[in-house]
């Protein structure tokens, strides 16, 4: 917060910065911003979509981030929030086939698409062969990671099959291959702090049919 | 029950379920995303509102005046919580700064205001109103700067800061081969996946958490302490735990602000640190200076062996212990070690996974390297030429059991390192420099006391309770295979509650202490539990023999449920420990081993491939705690390469304080990892006979790593972490 009183503080600092005599008596008090006037109530919009073969309809704080439309709205709190800032993966989702960063994107901005989340993948009587391949191969621990990195690799070996290559693909001319490599490229955008990596690359290439 | 001798023959020997590689009976919760962290309880309690927090824009100082008309303005805003309107508020024993500032500041994103709104978004861009002038306080946050301020801390959890045996000096200043090298290690982050996150809400005087914490004990104490009110009142749910490694062992901002927060909204409140809050919010690994010196005979026998390391904290804090397993890894006549504690006014240091090995040996490690090179010896026979059974500070101590040098032998053999070339900068794979490199891996064992309560119901389930945490470490499964084992049921037969402060209070997670103590409280419990079991169908304790879903004496046998048939059968104990540790050091060893390759243009550096062998007592579940020691070893590989806080040394603060910023590996920065765990079991530790590994796995990564790209370049890199500017001017001319 304090967005610009923190900007004029850096900027008055970098003047005096450098100088032995920082101390309170040589720096006055960083005034208030000139006062602004209060937020006008939130805008809000209607976006209607499908979730996990379900169509849904909301009403929603333009503000709201698509992650936040499905953890707090419709309570779908499988995709997770580890950073809010495109950073982590975590709250990855597949959208129209496609797999996409849930915080970097409004809600608004999926008027009729078709979305995917973990729990439209599978549930603990009936999963996904991916997640059931994440369970056999240890490829989590916390598991915060987890709900990201199985949409991740459901959509990875999608992205493979359809020839998309990656900055790792030494023959754009011909069809990407199901590789480590390829694999540890392309899930790269999903971070596993508990280090899950090995046994992740494991599991995915045990349901690609492919030794690791 | 009491463990006050070593272990012998009990039904956990059995290995019908325990030792079994096992799949997480929580796998399939975790792998659905149906497994419930903190912030999405949205089942517990209804109408709750969203707190977001505002935090210090200066380091050190205070607040001059808070201006909250807009943000009271704002649309949605429903409280705002402040020092000044919060009432008298304590602070826990295991904080060092305040968890809500003001009016003295203490550090840089110190939690100063509270915006509670209805909604996420509004509650943030309320916060976004909230104005505050603060007055600027001059504060230290070079710790090389600091250094020459620094003084000697009072021991802290029973380390003392300095050891001294025999005579260092002298022995240093005559042995006929010395090194003497500083090392530094910079600030680390855990950067957890799941950030802190807490919902509070109050009915009369009694407040209710679900957050995520690692010790739910301690953490009830200290919010009761920081609230003032009685422990009763306060009840903590933490079933699931996005990570931790350490920053999640204490109350945050999270959990102190949303309760405070719903007691101003008179609603549940639940909040969420901000990704960016982590790292200046929370506490921190903080950086360490080390120097090491080692002094040894022409044939490799150490005679002097000295190590000290410069950490800093704020006032009231303690040292980073990097200097501990100098005391117990290497055999030497003449020792000394000591740690020096200079004050910073950086946000609070403190523990992050084996805090104290995993910067000790990392330097600790290097130097024994470039001792072994300067004696014209392979390391890994340095290393075993040094070894010792006993405790060198006080050699009537022996370890309980030491198989280091069996973890280095059977690492080499698996690792092809009689392929390593001892000469560096000789082994090429194309555009590659490839090196190997060692390092070995230690850090103690530690006992705590542990309860646990089980259930035995009529249709033969068996349930068990308690406060114990599953932190990513596999801890459902493990206890799940103990109560299984004990009570001759197979794991589908087990339900296992975890993290509810309504349950006996366990050991908790942290320190590589969780497995091997609440295991062995289940243990005790389940031992209790027994004994009803057998007076209820009226068998000899003694002899019955719990298997298959029955129990048995001779020809006689009865299926467990029947015990419960006129009414569960409930027992609960706790496992407490003798002096058996102070007896035996109690230790886990490994050995760490890396092959590098190094760019020979650009210096950009490669991980190709990684070992560990670690010797860690009865392994209870092969999978999940190989799964702790890859993931330790890619936390390790992240301090070798990549890993560092930059500090704004004029404004006192960590500059790359997101996932972007300060970066951790990713898929494409590790390769396959390998594990072996020797064979072993420790009957002095528990009846479980186990150790941890989760810290293990960590100790000495980074040190191998920097060995391996020695080996590969001839550029000694001292100062963590090693990125490829520290290479590149000085990496062997291209051919």
């Amino acid at each position: 917060m304090q967005t610009p009183a923190e900007f004029e503080l850096s900027r008055r600092g970098m003047l005096v910065g450098g100088a032995a005599s920082v101390a309170a008596v040589t720096i006055p008090p960083v005034t208030a911003a000139p006062t602004r006037p209060a937020t006008p109530p939130p805008a809000t919009a209607k976006v209607a979509f499908e979730v996990n073969g379900t169509a849904r309809e909301l009403e929603v704080d333009t503000r709201t981030s698509l992650l936040d439309a499905l953890r707090e709205q419709l309570h779908l709190t499988g995709t997770k929030k580890g950073c809010d800032h495109g950073q982590c993966g975590a709250c990855t989702v597949i959208v129209d086939g496609r797999r996409i960063n849930s915080c970097l994107t409004l809600a608004v901005m999926h008027e009729g698409d078709k979305i995917v989340t973990i729990e439209g993948l599978g549930t603990p009587d009936k999963m996904h062969p991916m997640q059931d391949a994440f369970v056999v191969h240890d490829g989590y621990q916390c598991g915060y990671c987890t709900p990201g990195q199985i949409c991740s690799a459901v959509a990875v070996l999608d992205e493979i099959k359809a020839g998309i290559p990656s900055h790792v693909t030494a023959d754009l001319n011909a069809a990407p291959k199901v590789t480590a490599t390829e694999l540890r490229e392309r899930m790269s955008g999903n971070i596993c702090r508990c280090g899950a990596y090995s046994n992740i690359i494991d599991a995915i290439s045990d349901v690609a049919g492919v030794k690791a | 029950m009491k463990f006050d001798t070593p272990a012998t023959t009990n039904p956990i020997d059995r290995l019908k379920v325990v030792g079994k590689p096992t799949n997480r009976i929580d796998g399939p919760l975790k792998t659905t995303g149906t497994a419930p962290y903190a912030y999405e309880r949205h089942d517990v309690a209804a109408n709750q509102a969203y707190g977001y927090v505002v935090g210090s824009a200066i380091a050190k100082g205070r607040i001059a005046s808070i201006n909250l008309d807009d943000a009271k303005a704002a649309p949605g805003v429903v409280a705002i919580v402040t020092a000044a309107d919060a009432g008298t508020l304590g602070k826990g024993n295991f904080n060092t700064a305040k968890l809500l500032g003001g009016p003295e500041i203490e550090h840089y994103h110190q939690a100063i205001a509270l915006v509670v709104a209805d909604s996420f978004e509004q509650a943030r861009a309320a916060a976004s109103l909230v104005r505050v002038e603060y007055v600027r306080a001059k504060g230290a946050y070079d710790l090389a700067a600091a250094m020459d301020t620094a003084t000697k801390p009072k021991a802290s959890f029973g380390v003392e800061a300095d050891t001294s045996v025999g005579d260092f000096a002298s022995a240093f200043a005559s042995a006929p081969v010395t090194i003497d090298a500083r090392y530094a290690t910079p600030d680390h982050t855990h950067a957890m996946m799941e950030p802190h996150a807490s919902i509070a809400a109050w009915q009369d005087d009694k407040l209710t958490l679900w957050t995520s914490n690692q010790m739910i004990a301690w953490s009830v104490g200290d919010m009761a302490k920081t609230l003032g009110i009685p422990k009763e009142n306060i009840r903590l749910d933490s079933p699931y735990i996005g990570g931790g490694f350490g920053g999640k062992l204490f109350i945050r901002a999270d959990a102190l602000l949303a309760a405070l927060g719903a007691k101003a909204a008179k609603r549940p409140v639940k909040v969420a640190l901000p990704r960016p809050f982590v790292t200046n919010n929370t506490t921190h690994r903080p950086a360490t200076i080390q120097r090491v010196r080692i002094g040894a005979t022409a044939d490799g026998k150490i005679t002097a062996i000295g190590h000290e390391s410069w950490s800093g904290d704020l006032p009231g804090g303690g040292p980073e212990t990097a200097v501990a397993q100098t005391r117990l890894l290497y055999a030497g006549a003449n020792r000394m070690t000591a740690m020096r504690l200079a004050v910073l006014d950086l946000p609070e240091g403190n523990a992050m996974r084996a805090p104290g090995e995993a910067p000790g040996l990392m330097a600790l490690e290097i130097a024994v390297d470039e001792m072994a090179e300067k004696l014209g010896m392979d390391p890994i026979a340095f290393r075993v030429l040094n070894d010792t059974q006993v405790d060198p500070e006080k050699p009537s101590r022996p370890f309980s059991q030491r198989r280091l040098n069996e973890c280095m032998q059977t690492g080499a053999d698996k690792f092809g390192w009689a392929r390593r070339n001892a000469k560096p900068g000789s082994a090429r794979d194309g555009r590659w420099l490839v090196g190997m490199g060692v390092a070995a891996a230690f850090r103690n064992n530690l006992n705590g006391p542990s309860a646990a309560r089980v259930r035995l119901d009529r249709s033969g389930i068996v349930t068990v309770e308690t406060d114990m945490t599953d932190i990513g470490t596999g801890t459902y499964t493990i206890i799940a295979q103990t109560a299984a084992e004990m009570m001759g049921l197979p794991l589908d037969r087990i339900v296992v509650k975890l993290g509810d402060s309504a349950f006996p209070v366990s050991a908790g997670s942290g320190g590589q202490w969780g497995a091997n103590s609440s295991t062995a409280g289940v243990y005790a419990a389940c031992v209790k539990l027994r004994e009803m079991v057998t007076e209820k169908l009226g068998f000899d304790a003694a002899t019955a023999i719990f298997a298959d879903g029955k129990v048995s004496v001779g020809r006689r046998s009865a299926a467990l449920e029947k015990a419960a048939d006129d009414s569960e059968l409930v027992a609960e104990d706790k496992m407490e420990y003798g002096d058996l540790a102070e007896k035996y050091q109690q230790s886990t060893f490994g050995a760490h081993f890396a092959e590098v390759g190094v760019d020979a243009m650009t210096g950009e550096i490669r991980v190709r491939r990684m070992l560990a062998v670690c010797a860690a007592g009865r392994i209870l579940n092969p999978k999940a705690a190989r799964s702790q020691v890859i993931g330790a070893m890619t936390m390790g590989a992240g301090s070798a390469l990549m890993e560092e806080l930059a500090v704004d040394k004029r404004f006192g603060f960590f500059v790359n304080h997101d996932l972007a910023g300060y970066e951790v590996p990713v898929h494409a920065d590790i390769p396959h990892q390998d594990v072996i765990f020797l064979d072993e079991t420790d009957p002095t530790t528990s009846p479980m006979k186990a150790k941890g590994v989760g810290e293990l796995g960590i100790c000495g990564v980074a040190a191998a790593i920097a060995n391996a790209v020695y080996n590969a370049t001839g550029v000694r890199v001292r100062n963590y972490p090693i990125t490829l500017d520290k290479l590149l001017d000085k990496l062997p001319d291209i051919a």
